[in-house]
């Protein structure tokens, strides 16, 4: 079974119930991938030893009623994991040790699921293009040299790779559904409050939300229905029933309405991702759904409303690491206040610091009601446009990004054009609503495009049926050279 | 040099300067702690004590993905706390961050209340000598508390203990209206007392569970105007508050006075040197950088809570005191005694069950405080327990001891905490009651000293009290006196 790595979660997950494959095999196999690594440099940590140790425990003892049955798993590397360094991408947590597993990752491994590893990303999830990591750059498996987006990035280059059967990222701004259409692989932001932030290194509290990132919707439902659920350590976490997507999945979506907002239509968008759009409607129309013009009128200050909510959120998040507690301390500096200022200094990388201090000015007094306040005013706008839209559309169908994958170091000296990557997600992150990106084209170069569909709060599974149905007739096939194994 | 005068008949306080007299105008923030197993946000213990961060959870300690939890206790206690000071309770309030750096400090922010406080306005109503006085409350606040930074354990090290980290306080703003050091003492005696009486806040102040920062300023007499004011920083006990009061606000005096004018800042009391420094001016003032904490969501109470609560109230010291008044026939000053702490009215009110009340509000008031003064002890600890006390006073009223004799029988009991009934009969103590053998006495005292009784006859009154002295030596202290004295009466008539 030389393909197994490039295999679904799904269609190896039901191997094993069928007891066609073990979980020891599945498992070195993805290590054997992983030895490929070098040049891609998505993992920050391998778990190797641990990994295999866990399958074969399972395969002595299996247990096949869980969703993830045997199942080895890389994730994002702001998960916690107990006993396993966990890094935000950071140099100030570079030997940092939980002793504590994030609820995320442990709904993973009630499920039947094990660490395979942890994969790198922008420091603090504070990226576009996983070029901020403590850890360097991570490269896209389309193209050499090739950012995979970010933050998740090191989560998508390694699940487009078949270096993880699949993996998780988490979501501020478009963390996830950014580096998902930048590998031509599907990636999932929830519900805020779906899944549970217990655990997770934070970035900005009102906006993280952890999510799948997978090869196929399918998988994308499977390990969904593995991660949500309520939390009560979570105080954000939403009490509701746990829900069967992968169950309930289905591709007839007759007669659902799909709104084209026309405001995400912007100056100089590539025409690639203009067909792209196109070709997405045509086939939601062929599916039977119904295509419904719509207006998203504040779109156009979300960009900005974030690049206030999120760093002011995380100045505040990120005040933890101070070398008092764990994590990194510098030697340098005989006071308080000077170990605060070098450990600081040391620790963080330029974007951290960046956001830092534009977060700490928005929130001084005498700027925080022009900033802060009216960027929560406005989240409210951004929020009603979705709400009012929603009385007439099931969800809503977007490109995912203005634009295909840039070279490494294109946009890394120009902060402003790195952040407009993220002008078609961040409206999802301030309103607290599911989107997902599916792939759905290339650009010029043959690089990943994807599409997105927003959904309404809660609304997880039909945003995932309408995905279903729109991937069974695009067809992607991702086609990779593999100049990393080279 | 300036001094004070205290203006009796209106109970003012004033500062007397060299160019007039001056008003003291007060403001307390008290820091109160909730009395709560748990803390604000985490299940860690609160118990005083313990070994250095031996309570300490990874939400305390601020791990990272670490996330606060909402001690619904702790809400309760301060939705109590407002009730019981006549605030209004507000059904929306926010927890919000206030950044800034300490070692002491883990999560870089305090997790407390600014726009949106649980309680608002609301009053305190003090009995002073000179009659009652309504303080007004600004507001009441739940935050956590900080950790504490230890600098003398080593010349170049700081140690941080963060057992405190996280616990739960009440912070209680008075409005402005205190103008004395004995308001200021009449003010945390009371609102200590409320919050002890409704179990929200232990008040133990040895153990830092009441602080308070103290806002002072001056003023001319009679004019209107708040002065500029400065903010002495947590002070730990009634009496430091008071001699920093006295301190700050003739430092104040002395400064105008002299042409120059008070900075806006924030001072430390130096208890050793009775005096108070500054610590950082206004210029020099943390920008907090108060923003809505994003962890936890608005607290949304809902009025049945609310409305069960207050159902559930128990009797007030204020309430308490009108009560004992029409029930006991006490005077207000008693009852206000008697009422202070919720243990002594608890111990009263045991006694007066079966007990006769005049006795037992002079001897708890009397003897009972004399001793407790004098051992520093509170009434709970007194080996004389309201029972014990009860027994006493009961064999006053029957005749059984005088209260000379009771005197007596206290002093042993409040060392060996021994039933006065086993003191009176192993020592004999009981009163000679049996007016057939005094009458015996008497008589024999009278054929003894009939000089004396002629002198009497004629007119010398005073002599009765050496007849009543005959008695009691001869009885050894055991004659009970009001049977003497009749007996006396009856037979000098004849």
């Amino acid at each position: 079974m030389a393909d197994l790595t490039k295999k679904s979660l799904t269609e190896i997950v039901s191997l094993i119930k069928k007891k066609e494959i073990k979980s020891e095999e599945v498992t070195n196999l993805f290590i054997k991938n992983i030895e490929n690594d070098k040049k891609l440099n998505s993992f920050i940590t391998n778990s190797n030893e641990h990994a295999v140790k866990k399958a074969k425990n399972f395969d002595k003892n299996p247990k096949f009623d869980t969703l993830l049955p045997g199942i080895p798993i890389a994730v994002k590397d702001l998960f916690c994991t107990k006993g396993v360094k966990t890094t935000a991408g950071s140099k100030m947590l570079d030997n940092f040790i939980p002793n504590y597993e994030s609820t995320i990752t442990k709904n993973l491994w009630n499920e039947g699921a094990f660490l395979l590893g942890k994969l790198n990303c922008d420091e603090y999830a504070m990226g576009s293009s996983n070029e901020t990591s403590f850890f360097g750059n991570v490269m896209n498996p389309v193209a050499e040299n090739t950012v995979p987006g970010g933050s998740s990035g090191g989560s998508a280059s390694a699940l487009a790779a078949d270096l993880t059967p699949t993996t998780i990222g988490t979501d501020t701004g478009g963390s996830i559904r950014q580096p998902a259409s930048f590998t031509g692989t599907v990636g999932l932001k929830p519900t805020y409050g779906l899944c549970s932030r217990w655990g997770i290194v934070a970035f900005a509290s009102s906006l993280d939300q952890a999510g799948p990132m997978t090869k196929t919707v399918e998988d994308c439902a499977l390990m969904l229905e593995a991660m949500a659920g309520f939390d009560e350590k979570d105080s954000t976490s939403i009490n509701k029933k746990k829900e069967n997507y992968s169950k309930n999945l289905t591709s007839n979506i007759k007669g659902l309405k799909i709104g084209i907002p026309k405001e995400y239509r912007v100056d100089g968008m590539p025409k690639e991702i203009d067909k792209l759009w196109e070709n997405g409607k045509k086939i939601l129309k062929e599916s039977g759904a119904e295509i419904i013009d719509i207006s998203l009128p504040n779109t156009k200050y979300a960009l900005p409303t974030y690049y206030i909510v999120a760093p002011a959120e995380a100045s505040s998040n990120l005040a933890r690491y101070d070398g008092v507690k764990y994590g990194f301390r510098s030697n340098k500096g005989t006071n308080l206040i000077e170990m605060y200022e070098n450990t600081r200094s040391e620790g963080f990388g330029d974007e951290v610091k960046r956001r830092i201090l534009i977060g700490t000015y928005v929130l001084s007094s005498g700027y925080y009601d022009a900033y802060y306040i009216k960027a929560q005013k406005v989240r409210q706008l951004i929020k009603s446009d979705f709400d009012e839209s929603f009385k007439k559309v099931d969800a809503i169908l977007t490109p995912s990004t203005p634009s295909a994958a840039f070279k490494i170091g294109e946009k890394k000296n120009d902060p402003i054009s790195m952040y407009l990557n993220d002008i078609f997600t961040v409206p999802v992150n301030l309103a607290g609503i599911p989107a997902i990106s599916i792939p759905a084209g290339t650009d010029n170069n043959n690089y990943p495009l994807g599409l997105q569909l927003i959904g309404k709060t809660l609304d997880e599974q039909k945003l995932l049926n309408i995905a279903f149905a729109t991937e069974k007739k695009i067809n992607f096939k991702q086609n990779l050279n593999r100049w990393w194994e080279k | 040099m300036v001094g004070k005068v205290m203006n009796k008949e209106k109970g003012k306080y004033l500062i007397e300067g060299e160019k007039g007299k001056w008003e003291v105008v007060i403001g307390l923030e008290v820091h109160a702690q909730v009395s709560s197993n748990s803390k604000l946000f985490s299940g860690s213990s609160t118990k005083f004590g313990a070994d250095p961060n031996t309570q300490v959870s990874l939400v305390d300690s601020a791990f990272p993905g670490m996330l606060p939890v909402i001690n619904e206790f702790c809400v309760q206690q301060a939705i109590k706390t407002g009730l019981g000071l006549n605030a209004k309770i507000n059904s929306y309030s926010v927890f919000d961050r206030k950044n800034y750096f300490y070692a002491d400090l883990p999560q870089g922010y305090q997790i407390s209340q600014y726009k949106n406080p649980i309680v608002g306005e609301g009053k305190i109503t003090l009995d002073l000598p000179s009659g009652t006085k309504t303080i007004g409350i600004e507001r009441l606040h739940l935050e956590q508390d900080a950790g504490k930074s230890i600098h003398d354990l080593d010349p170049s090290n700081t140690y941080v203990d963060l057992n405190r980290s996280g616990v739960a306080l009440m912070e209680i703003v008075s409005k402005p209206d205190l103008s004395s050091p004995d308001e200021v003492n009449a003010y945390i005696k009371k609102l200590r007392s409320i919050m002890r009486y409704l179990g929200t806040c232990d008040g133990n102040m040895q153990e830092g569970s009441l602080r308070a920062d103290v806002n002072v300023s001056v003023r001319k007499e009679g004019n209107k105007e708040l002065g500029t004011r400065c903010e002495i920083k947590n002070v730990n006990s009634i009496k430091f508050m008071q001699m920093a009061i006295i301190y700050e606000a003739q430092r104040q005096v002395e400064l105008l006075e002299s042409g120059k004018s008070i900075d806006q800042e924030t001072r430390l009391f130096d208890t050793k040197k009775n005096e108070t420094r500054s610590m950082r001016s206004k210029e020099d003032a943390h920008d907090y950088r108060y923003f809505p904490d994003p962890d936890l969501l608005p607290l949304n109470l809902n009025k049945e809570l609310i409305e069960n609560i207050k159902k559930n109230l128990p009797e007030l010291p204020d309430q308490k005191k009108e009560r004992f008044i029409n029930n006991y026939s006490l005077t207000a000053y008693e009852a206000n005694v008697l009422v202070s702490e919720k243990e002594i009215s608890d111990y009263f009110e045991e006694v007066v069950k079966t007990s006769d009340i005049k006795l037992a509000k002079n001897w708890i008031m009397g003897d009972l405080f004399a001793s407790l003064n004098e051992k520093n002890i509170s009434i709970s600890q007194s080996r004389v327990t309201a029972k014990k006390m009860s027994q006493l006073i009961d064999s006053i009223s029957s005749g059984v001891i005088s209260g000379r004799t009771a005197k007596e029988v206290f002093e042993i009991m409040k060392e060996s905490g021994e039933e006065p009934d086993k003191i009176i009969e192993s020592k004999g103590l009981q009163q000679k009651s049996d007016p057939k053998e005094l009458e015996k006495i008497i008589e024999k005292i009278l054929t003894d000293n009939k000089d004396k009784v002629e002198q009497y006859k004629s007119g010398k009154d005073k002599l009765f009290g050496f007849f009543v002295g005959q008695v009691m030596k001869i009885s050894g202290g055991k004659a009970n006196p009001q049977l003497v004295n009749q007996i006396l009466k009856d037979k000098l008539k004849k």
